[in-house]
């Protein structure tokens, strides 16, 4: 019996009497705890955690944490920000929203897999085929209509991030290599692909400017229209709204089709899958090829929204199969977390940028200070034990006051002995 | 006895597997005939062997070994191709890129940090607990390396201290994974995060933007005063660093304190199956925390000769995924040390190579770069599909 187990049960004999301990209950209300009070008490622990290294190192945490706030754009929301202070908050706001959507999207890709039982490190590198096929589609074919154009390139993108990531299911059904071992090595064979595209004499590089490692621009055509802001400085593209429709799709998907009721299946336990049934091999192929398709689809979404073009060093340092897992697992793997978990570290990431000259501490600090609320984040996340301890730390108080002495007194003993 | 008997037993003597490890060898000849010193400059012969490895391979899977016929016939086809690429370069421009002894020895610069992360990738999996944190480790070694040889001046206290960081790192993950029952594969990105996180934070914070300090103490190459100046051997092992012996040297010893003492014994079996252990007195608690945080004293080793050993300073995420690579060593490697060591000189020699390649052809050196991923990727889905990890592994053990 785990340390989980027994506070559930405590919880539920509370509740609603002895009778009701049995699994399915439990987990009902494992499902009903954890599903938003888990993550936004964890997400709390790791801000406090994260400000006490910032006091230790003699910096002011409130302040800092206000100012990250304010970099977010978040503040925004608030009618009484005007006048300049709103132009500079929408500006960062929209920011935010673009570093939100491609999060969004390849966390989908690590939580799909999830579901089904797999772990999906290879967002990086499925984003990163999806970034090579996205900028060939977008920076070519300049003539075509433009809402072809943009399907054309976005399809492609997923189709890529598709094969890449089918590559490890099908690896997986057919010779039963570890998912983990080959989406790692297929993410630096991305890397390396990729840079081998867009460096001094590759086939991608932007004929224009032989003496820099960087693609061609995408062509006016393939750009996504910009909804807020300026189009020249980098204003909200109508991307946000593709990535919320396929975490729509994500949810129908896993939990209204027979895939994902499959996939679901899989994911409990694969033997029993197999058992009743289920082609447990086409399966993982399956999970693989949606997820590989998502993370394609933020690639193009970044590229057709605001990149334009993409430089080796970009491919060379970019985190964001890091962020995907990060993401997905905050998010508890579902779309409605997903989607909250991209926005908190969407706004992370702008809240700390170097953009934000007016922090109060050393803008490079604060980026580290994300990581480190990061790591603890997904430390936190790993283990329901210690969020589930402080979120029921009253009401178990409250139960063994209940409890006779009687009770209470072997137990002590045999702690104690 | 019967003339049956007599015309089976040729085939008895030669089992299926032997003869696909021979497609393996042959395809492998066919390929390194090509380069210096024999350097053959006309595909007929390496085409004859790769059909003869392309047979073997045959006949070893109609014998029942699929895998291993397979592999004879993959290897045979990047045998070709390899063999193409040298016949119709410069002789010139071979000798630049296979100057073996230089090959060598940068091999051995680059497998070093991956040698040491991947044996304590092998301890800390034998006890059952999942390390995917060795690049965090790594890090920490890193970093903490080069603040302790700046600190305290000397290149032992940098190591020292490294040591003493990833330790504490480790023990971190172990408190997750062993007292917390987390998954352990998640609480390690976190401690990835974490890692990343604390080493730029401390640099920034110590050193600001000029970055660590450049005339820090580093660790010493060892000059082999008999082999030295022997050509080849001189230019290969003569000049190595301490930390490549020193992790050469614990290869052997990691292996015999494994499989030939008592504390090994225990170790293994709190990672095969902890209730026994757990039932004869073995404390599986204790032997898990001890096994991560030597894991990670042994990752932040790794990193700190990539620091102090080799470039003399520090920058942010200078590991740059070697963790990650030294993992998928350890896993290639079959969770043992000699394994693991293998799978890093692959890796090394990957690396090697595209420096090499990189300096007559920048182009086909990137490309290069993916060789050791594409090559590990095969062998995965070959190789290491029959092999297994602990039986405990990843799995918290619960003490009814």
């Amino acid at each position: 019996m785990s340390l989980l187990e027994d506070e559930l049960k405590a919880e539920a004999e509370e509740s609603q009497g002895a009778a009701v301990t049995s699994p399915a209950a439990l987990t009902a209300f494992r499902r009903g705890a954890s599903g938003v009070m888990v993550p936004i008490v964890t997400t709390i622990i790791a801000f406090i955690a994260a400000g006490l290294i910032v006091l230790a190192t003699g910096h002011n945490p409130l302040s800092t944490y206000q100012s990250i706030f304010n970099g977010t754009g978040l503040n925004w929301v608030f009618p009484w920000v005007t006048g300049g202070e709103r132009a500079t908050a929408a500006g960062n706001l929209q920011q935010t929203l673009l570093q939100a959507t491609p999060l969004l999207l390849v966390g989908l890709a690590v939580a799909f897999a999830f579901r089904a039982g797999m772990f999906n490190i290879g967002g990086q590198g499925q984003y990163t085929v999806g970034l090579i096929a996205a900028v060939w589609i977008g920076s070519s074919f300049s003539g075509m209509p433009a809402v072809l154009h943009i399907v054309f390139a976005i399809v492609a993108a997923a189709a890529a991030g598709a094969v890449w990531a089918g590559i490890a299911g099908v690896l997986k059904a057919a010779t039963g290599a570890n998912e983990v071992i080959s989406t790692i090595m297929l993410n630096w064979i991305a890397i390396w692909l990729g840079v081998y595209c867009f460096q001094l004499g590759g086939p991608l590089q932007n004929p224009h400017m032989s003496s820099t490692p960087v693609s061609s621009n995408v062509v006016a055509g393939a750009k996504l229209p910009v909804f807020w802001g300026s189009s020249t400085l980098q204003g909200l593209d109508i991307g946000i709204f593709i990535a919320l429709a396929l975490a729509v799709v994500f949810s129908v998907l896993i939990n209204r089709t027979r895939l994902g009721y499959e996939a679901r299946t899989v994911g409990f336990n694969p033997d029993a899958a197999r058992y009743a049934g289920v082609n447990v091999g086409r399966t993982w192929v399956r999970v693989m090829l949606i997820c590989g398709a998502f993370a394609g689809v933020a690639a193009a979404l970044d590229i057709l929204g605001w990149k334009f073009n993409v430089f080796t060093n970009d491919i060379l340092t970019s985190q964001i199969g890091f962020y995907g897992i990060a993401v997905a697992l905050l998010g508890r793997n579902t779309a409605g977390g997903t989607v909250a978990a991209a926005l908190l570290f969407g706004a992370l990431l702008t809240g700390t940028s170097d953009r934000n000259i007016h922090l109060s501490i050393d803008p490079t600090l604060v980026q580290y200070l994300t990581f480190m609320i990061e790591g603890i984040i997904i430390l936190l996340v790993s283990t329901d034990v210690i969020t589930l301890r402080l979120l029921k730390g009253g009401r178990q108080l409250r139960v063994a006051l209940k409890r006779k002495p009687s009770e209470e007194a072997p137990k002590s003993d045999a702690g104690a002995s | 006895m019967s003339v049956g008997a007599v015309a089976i037993a040729p085939s008895r003597a030669v089992s299926p597997k032997q003869i696909g490890i021979a497609g393996i060898v042959l395809a492998a000849i066919a390929w390194v005939i090509t380069i210096p010193p024999i350097e053959s400059r006309g595909m007929v012969p390496t085409i004859v062997l790769a059909v003869l490895a392309v047979c073997a391979g045959a006949w070893a899977i109609a014998g029942g070994e699929r895998k291993i016929g397979s592999e004879a016939i993959v290897v045979a086809l990047f045998a070709v191709a390899g063999a193409a690429a040298s016949v119709n370069s410069a002789v010139s421009t071979l000798e630049s890129v296979f100057t073996w002894s230089a090959l060598v020895a940068a091999t051995l610069r680059y497998a070093t940090p991956l040698l040491f992360a991947a044996l304590g990738g092998v301890i800390s999996e034998s006890s059952g607990v999942i390390n995917v944190g060795l690049e965090g480790m790594m890090l920490m070694g890193c970093f903490w390396g080069v603040y302790g040889a700046d600190l305290l001046g000397s290149w032992v206290w940098g190591l020292v201290v490294a040591a003493v960081a990833g330790g504490l790192l480790a023990l971190l993950h172990a408190i997750f994974s062993v007292h917390l029952r987390a998954n352990q594969i998640v609480s390690g990105f976190g401690i990835n995060f974490l890692a990343l996180g604390i080493t730029g934070y401390f640099l920034e914070y110590h050193y600001g933007p000029n970055g660590t300090p450049l005339n820090i103490s580093m660790i010493p190459n060892v000059k082999i005063p008999g082999i030295q100046h022997i050509g080849f051997f001189g230019a290969a092992f003569g000049d190595a660093n301490l930390m490549t012996w020193i992790g050469i040297a614990l290869v052997p010893a990691l292996t015999f304190f494994l499989f030939r003492t008592r504390g090994g014994l225990r170790l293994r079996s709190v990672g095969e199956k902890p209730r026994a252990a757990d039932t004869v007195g073995v404390s599986v608690v204790r032997i898990r925390y001890t096994a991560v945080v030597a894991s990670g004293v042994f990752a932040a080793l790794g990193g700190a000769y990539l620091s102090v050993g080799f470039v003399g300073s520090f920058s942010n995420d200078m590991t740059n995924g070697r963790g990650f690579i030294a993992l998928a060593a350890m896993i290639f490697g079959k969770w043992k040390p000699w394994g693991a060591f293998w799978a890093v000189l692959l890796f090394g020699f990957g690396n090697a190579m595209s420096d090499r390649v990189s300096s007559v052809n920048p182009t086909l050196g990137t490309l290069f770069e993916a060789l050791p991923y594409v090559l590990t990727l095969v062998a995965v889905a070959g190789l290491v599909g029959r092999s297994r990890p602990p039986a405990a592994d990843g799995i918290p053990y619960v003490r009814d």
